[in-house]
């Protein structure tokens, strides 16, 4: 780990991504993406393009096989332990949200911030509560995961990856199957985690987010990327997604093929 | 078998070098496991040392009496019960009780990617999943080993009084005594540590250690079974040529 802070937050230069079930297969190449603080990017791709593995990455939770990758502008490789304090600026909200299922709702979103900071249940709860209360999930906090709907899951996950207050923000896939009223609700709220939310120290949140269906993140000053053919492929802004006529963009805006935008 | 060497190795490094590490999640993990692997299973550990002292006394009463060497049976007791039988059928019973649960449920959070949530958290997996559990059955096997014995020795005497053959309870207890030496305390000690070690080890190992899809997770609870039960008999080979040397 060489320390040559740089500007953006995520700086990757030809990146290789592989698979995170299997080290051998390959998922993306040549990644060359930049990421400044307070910006967001939403990733689109369909299944198996490699969303999960990117973010994965990104998190450094997987090893990039060739290429430059910075966090916080620190050289990284896997995280070891010295680099604990690197990691926890970062948050995670897995697909489908991965939580401990011998644990309630609230012992998992305790659970980092308990170990991290070796509080007792006493001390952490009231820090606990206030972002679930923020969260609207106090009245699932007794509940085990396998007790409650799945929508409702990624959330308790927003709320675990949320409680060490971390600047970046991974969420792989968070709309994934969720209603509407869901949809709606971490839209807005993704959006004051951007601005900067009280409970966060006001700081503009960096945040990264893939999805399949790029209409629920229309508008808004949000940056796009696809992965495609094994490529990062930028964007841009809202704009150029509904101007473009790239057969991928309209699947991932469910158009369906030689209609206009 | 070199993957679960070099996995209880893991185990123990980050053992020694986590021992201060978020003590006040760790400290009740620990109490928590040591209430599974242990105390948990003490009522099932009073049947079992009943019907153990009756079925060694009840087997060696008769054979004993044929050659009018009743007095070797505090001795009987203690090589039979102290020495093998004690240890080892205590981690077969938890390593069934305990360890089979153990594979199914680390298996299944395995593969939910709940050890992928714990490093995206920077939580150790090993420190935070696997060494309450590892320091849990070491614990529990030795302690409910100690008890598997006293209730065995005490029911060995009651059956050999039902029998009535003459002997007083403190001439069986000194046999006993008199059969026992320092070193089956330090070994006895040793032997049922290892034991709660492995089968923490190998359930540890096959339920988590690897990346698994759900439908693996049966099969490899049966493995694990199975290897804990060979180790487990390995382990005891081992401290049979131990008891030979010294």
């Amino acid at each position: 780990m060489s320390e040559k802070p740089q500007g953006g937050v995520i700086e990757m230069a030809d990146v290789s991504v592989v698979a995170m079930r299997d080290s051998t297969t390959l998922m993306l190449e040549h990644v060359n993406w930049s990421v400044a603080p307070g910006e967001f990017w939403v990733i689109g791709g369909l299944q198996q393009s490699g969303k999960t593995d990117l973010l994965m990455t990104t998190a450094g939770l997987l090893l990039p096989v060739e290429g430059s990758y910075r966090l916080f502008g620190y050289e990284t490789r896997l995280f070891e332990e010295a680099e604990l304090a690197i990691r926890l600026r970062l948050g995670f909200v897995f697909d489908g949200g991965n939580l401990f299922n011998h644990l309630t709702i609230a012992e998992n979103v305790a659970l980092p911030l308990r170990y991290h900071k070796n509080l007792t249940p006493e001390k952490a709860a009231p820090i606990v509560e206030g972002l679930l209360e923020l969260l609207e999930l106090m009245p699932l906090a007794g509940v085990t995961p396998a007790n409650m709907a799945a929508g409702w899951r990624q959330r308790v996950a927003l709320a675990r990856a949320l409680i060490l207050k971390p600047e970046v923000l991974l969420l792989d896939n968070p709309l994934g199957g969720l209603a509407g009223r869901h949809w709606e609700w971490w839209m807005q709220f993704l959006e004051q985690l951007r601005r900067g939310h009280d409970w966060f120290g006001s700081t503009p949140m960096t945040i990264v987010a893939s999805t399949e269906d790029l209409r629920h993140w229309r508008g808004g000053q949000r940056q796009f990327a696809l992965l495609r053919d094994k490529q990062f492929v930028t964007v841009g802004s809202w704009n150029e997604v509904e101007i473009s006529a790239d057969p991928l963009v309209k699947e991932l805006l469910a158009i369906p093929a030689g209609a206009t935008v | 078998m070199q993957g679960i060497g070099a996995f209880a190795l893991i185990t123990l490094t980050v053992m020694l070098r986590k021992r201060s590490v978020a003590r006040e999640v760790m400290h009740p993990r620990i109490r928590q496991e040591t209430t599974r692997s242990g105390v948990a299973l003490l009522p099932m550990f009073i049947f079992v040392s009943l019907a153990l002292g009756f079925l060694v006394i009840g087997q060696t009463v008769a054979a004993l009496a044929k050659l009018g060497a009743t007095a070797y049976l505090g001795t009987t007791m203690v090589i039979v019960i102290v020495r093998e039988l004690g240890p080892l059928l205590a981690a077969m019973l938890v390593l069934a009780r305990v360890g089979t649960a153990q594979v199914i449920e680390l298996g299944t959070a395995r593969a939910l990617g709940e050890v992928e949530a714990l490093e995206a958290l920077g939580i150790d997996p090993v420190h935070y999943m696997i060494v309450p559990r590892v320091i849990g059955m070491s614990l529990g096997v030795f302690s409910l080993t100690v008890y598997l014995i006293i209730g065995s020795l005490a029911s060995g005497y009651l059956w050999a009084f039902l029998e009535k053959v003459p002997l007083t309870p403190g001439d069986y207890f000194n046999q006993i005594v008199n059969a026992l030496n320092w070193l089956d305390f330090v070994l006895l000690a040793l032997k049922t540590m290892a034991f709660g070690f492995f089968i923490a080890i190998v359930t540890c190992y096959h339920g988590l250690a690897q990346p698994l899809r759900l439908d693996e997770v049966a099969r490899v609870a049966v493995r694990a079974v199975t290897q804990g039960v060979l180790l487990c008999v390995l382990v005891d080979a081992i401290f049979i040529v131990l008891y030979q040397a010294t």
